[in-house]
């Protein structure tokens, strides 16, 4: 199988990506290609113009913040390199779960989150660990929050010219901590579902919890409502705090051959406690 | 509108010009260079025939496009064994019966190398879960995982 037929360019700076997206009809970027390349082989996608941004030195590597500060991740970063990172211990597990070991080797985490599959992990993460995301067009550069950032199924706040630069997740304190826990599609490695969990202990009290689900969402989504349950509570109340993640996730359940909504559902509470107590583990440890 | 590229294969320089964009590397490899160990599986990312090293990590090679090779070090099965001597891992696909059709062996060959790079000890499960993206066919996957046992010591 072969793409449709594309003009190819490669941009060498921000700057020439920037004014290439502003200046080419019908096109997008090309990162590590592999979730843009399948597509295209499957004429799911078909752009005139691939700007191929995948040199670009300054939009790879991390970044490590001091103190308060946050790490700053390129988003060329590849998973491989994310997943043998010191960043935030959910994402490094999250990065290291992905598919397998040679499209960690290509995947990177600006085009995973462009991306927006459903069933992709890094959006559940970010989403929980209260990421910001830099976005640049040719005249302006914004950070959105995580939370905004993902409007629905493959759809992000992300305007046609934008150009993710950087993706800042704050660092985890003492006291803090998170963790990924996800159902894998068997065959592709994608999440059936997912949940991450960030949270702060304070002599045994969670206070601070942050929840996010995938896979079963047509976007990553906050869980209030787990949080709010356990929040000021000790860990025993993590098993009844996960199981209110039903009135987090709405109607909109998807369903696929992999799984009906109703065994989405069913499990999800089993993920979400697991990412819970190994979160508090960790924050405890 | 054709590019032109560069690129090293199995340690020889070659330049191709008027490449169209679209093409894959899988196909410039076994098409355009005639080395056709590369094999494809699936053609759709999940079985790992074409998995090649380019710049040292293991890739799909059909998930790859050509354009996005220029100027990397690409190494095939083809340019594994050196004067018809064969490497660690490949003598130990041979002693361990590690394949039985043989389609998905170069992938798995080159995958392998890299998962037991610098892992003398790797565990069974280890080398499981860093075979999540070959696929053999045939499911010969005992002797695979203790190849890549046998491999992983005698590379040490
Ligand atoms: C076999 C297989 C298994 C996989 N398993 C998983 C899995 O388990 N979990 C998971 O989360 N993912 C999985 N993936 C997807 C993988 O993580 C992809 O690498 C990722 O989704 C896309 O990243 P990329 O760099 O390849 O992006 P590309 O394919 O190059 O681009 C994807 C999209 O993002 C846009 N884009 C890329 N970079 C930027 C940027 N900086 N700014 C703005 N837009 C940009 C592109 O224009 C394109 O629309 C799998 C993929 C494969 C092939
Ligand atoms: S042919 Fe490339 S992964 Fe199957
Ligand atoms: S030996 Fe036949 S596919 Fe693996």
């Amino acid at each position: 199988m072969y793409p449709p037929n594309f003009n190819y360019v490669r941009a060498g700076s921000v700057a020439e990506a920037l004014s290439l997206i502003a200046s080419e009809d019908d096109a997008k970027f090309l990162a590590g290609g592999h979730s843009l390349v399948p597509a295209m082989k499957l004429r799911l996608d078909a752009p005139g113009t691939l700007i191929d941004i995948g040199r670009i030195e300054d939009l790879r590597g991390i970044a490590y913040g001091s103190g308060d500060e946050n790490d700053c991740i390129g988003p060329l970063t590849t998973h491989a390199t994310i997943a043998s990172s010191n960043l935030a211990s959910a994402l490094v597990e999250a990065a290291g779960g992905i598919g397998d070991p040679q499209v960690r080797n290509r995947g990177t985490i600006g085009g995973n989150i462009a991306h927006a599959d459903p069933a992709s992990d890094l959006p559940t993460v970010l989403t929980a660990l209260e990421a910001s995301i830099r976005v640049e067009n040719p005249s302006n550069a914004r950070n959105i929050d995580a939370a905004n950032f993902f409007t629905g199924l493959f759809e992000t706040s992300l305007e046609e010219n934008e150009l993710i630069t950087v993706i800042a997740v704050p660092r985890e304190g003492a006291g803090t901590g998170s963790a990924y826990a996800k159902l894998f599609n068997p065959a592709s490695r994608y999440a059936v579902v997912g949940a991450c969990a960030s949270v702060t202990l304070n002599n045994g009290v969670v206070s601070r919890a942050r929840v996010a689900v995938g896979g079963l969402t047509p976007m990553a989504t906050r869980c209030g409502s787990v949080e709010a349950a356990l929040e000021g509570r000790s860990t025993d109340a993590i098993k009844e705090a996960s199981a209110q993640v039903a009135s987090d996730v709405g109607d909109d359940i998807l369903e696929d051959i992999h799984a009906s909504a109703e065994y989405r559902l069913g499990v999800i509470p089993v993920y979400v406690e697991r990412a819970l107590q190994a979160a508090c583990a960790r924050a405890a440890g | 509108m054709g590019v032109s590229i560069s690129l090293n294969i199995n340690g020889e320089a070659r330049s191709l010009d008027n490449v169209e964009p679209r093409l894959l590397l899988v196909d410039l490899i076994r098409e355009e260079l005639g080395l056709t160990g590369t094999n494809i599986g699936c053609d759709t990312s999940q079985c790992g025939a074409c998995t090649v090293h380019m710049d040292g990590l293991a890739v799909k090679s059909c998930t790859v496009l050509a354009v996005q090779a220029d100027g990397s070090d690409v190494v095939t099965i083809e340019g594994m064994a050196e004067d018809g001597q064969l490497t660690a891992m490949q003598q130990a696909f041979w002693d361990e019966h590690g394949l039985q059709c043989g389609f998905c062996t170069p992938g798995m060959i080159m995958a392998g190398v890299k998962l037991v790079e610098g892992n003398p000890d790797i565990s069974d499960e280890e080398i499981r879960h860093g075979l999540e993206g070959n696929i053999c066919r045939c499911t010969g996957y005992q002797n695979i995982v203790k190849a890549m046992k046998v491999a992983a010591q005698a590379a040490a």
